[in-house]
């Protein structure tokens, strides 16, 4: 007959080790997601605020932009939030290589988002619009401050999708050591989630930005 | 609440296509909408697209539809949070 004692400590340790509540890390990553929310939040409000308050310069200004370039990002991230998507299922029904086959593509399609901010920022600069720029400097006020939230809200967001990828590229190599499984996928689930979050606010920058005329 | 996660296992590749399919025309649309001139709806058509399209993110692709129903708490909360600075902002810049 074994001891009480050691009975009762050894169920708890290895309750501990075996009660896998992913529950747990996703509630902590949603309310991670809604600081992120409030986060660009202050910034919407900001842009709210101006346009109504500038209204024709913010017009007048958004239509130097590409919205080619804007509507080819829309597609790309909102195929790269399916990849991630279907990737979660794929680790679930075991499917370890098509799993990791989809986050690489995910993180790919983040690469592609990223290269075309590049290009169309470059032609925007070598028009001379960038922050501080002297014909910027030259234009009314109003689309000074439109220029100034677009290159601050699209900077920030960048910024996020290059996390993601970083975060989306980890997922890979856990994949690939099977420390994602189809039994222990809560990282693999709220990196998508992210990614997912990311996505949504492009959504919105993607309207505010580019399809004013 | 562990109990609630089984429910996605239930989703599909082709639930995830479709809702991809969706989010593709709606985003066509916004983009051809826009063009047109509706005066003072035009802003009210692609905000009411994006929260579409924002929607359609959450409760699939985030699966706030499958889960359990506290994650929908959250995003209310969060929401109502961020409604309360437009509001009080917007207030104070218009009647000041």
């Amino acid at each position: 007959m074994d001891n009480p004692i050691e009975t009762v400590v050894n169920e708890s340790i290895n309750s501990e080790h075996e009660h896998y509540d992913p529950e747990r890390a996703k509630t902590g990553m949603w309310i991670f997601l809604l600081t992120e929310m409030l986060l660009f939040g202050g910034l919407f409000v900001a842009y709210g605020m101006y346009r109504y308050m500038n209204y024709n310069a913010f017009h007048t200004a958004a239509v130097e932009l590409d919205v080619t370039m804007g509507t080819i990002n829309t597609f790309i991230l909102l195929t790269s939030s399916m990849t991630v998507a279907m990737a979660l299922t794929a680790i679930i029904r075991g499917k370890k290589i098509l799993a990791m086959l989809l986050v690489g593509v995910t993180a790919l399609f983040g690469l592609f988002f990223l290269i075309n901010k590049y290009l169309e920022w470059s032609a925007e600069f070598r028009d001379g619009i960038y922050p501080g720029s002297p014909v910027l400097d030259a234009k009314p006020p109003g689309q000074v401050l439109y220029f100034s939230l677009y290159y601050s809200m699209m900077g920030l967001h960048g910024l996020h999708v290059f996390v993601g990828m970083t975060v989306l590229t980890f997922m890979l190599v856990f994949i690939a050591r099977d420390k994602i499984t189809a039994t222990n996928y809560a990282k693999l689930e709220n990196s998508a989630l992210y990614w997912h979050l990311v996505d949504i606010i492009w959504i919105f920058l993607y309207p505010l930005f580019y399809l004013i005329r | 609440m562990s109990d609630k996660t089984t429910n996605i296992h239930g989703i599909g590749y082709g639930t995830y296509l479709f809702i991809w399919l969706t989010l593709c025309g709606l985003t066509a649309l916004t983009a051809t909408v826009s063009g047109i001139y509706f005066g003072a709806v035009t802003l009210l058509i692609a905000l009411i697209i994006a929260i579409s399209k924002a929607s359609l993110v959450l409760n699939i692709f985030m699966h706030l539809r499958f889960d359990h129903y506290v994650f929908r708490v959250f995003l209310i909360l969060g929401i109502f949070t961020l409604l309360s600075i437009f509001v009080l902002t917007y207030s104070d810049y218009l009647f000041r």
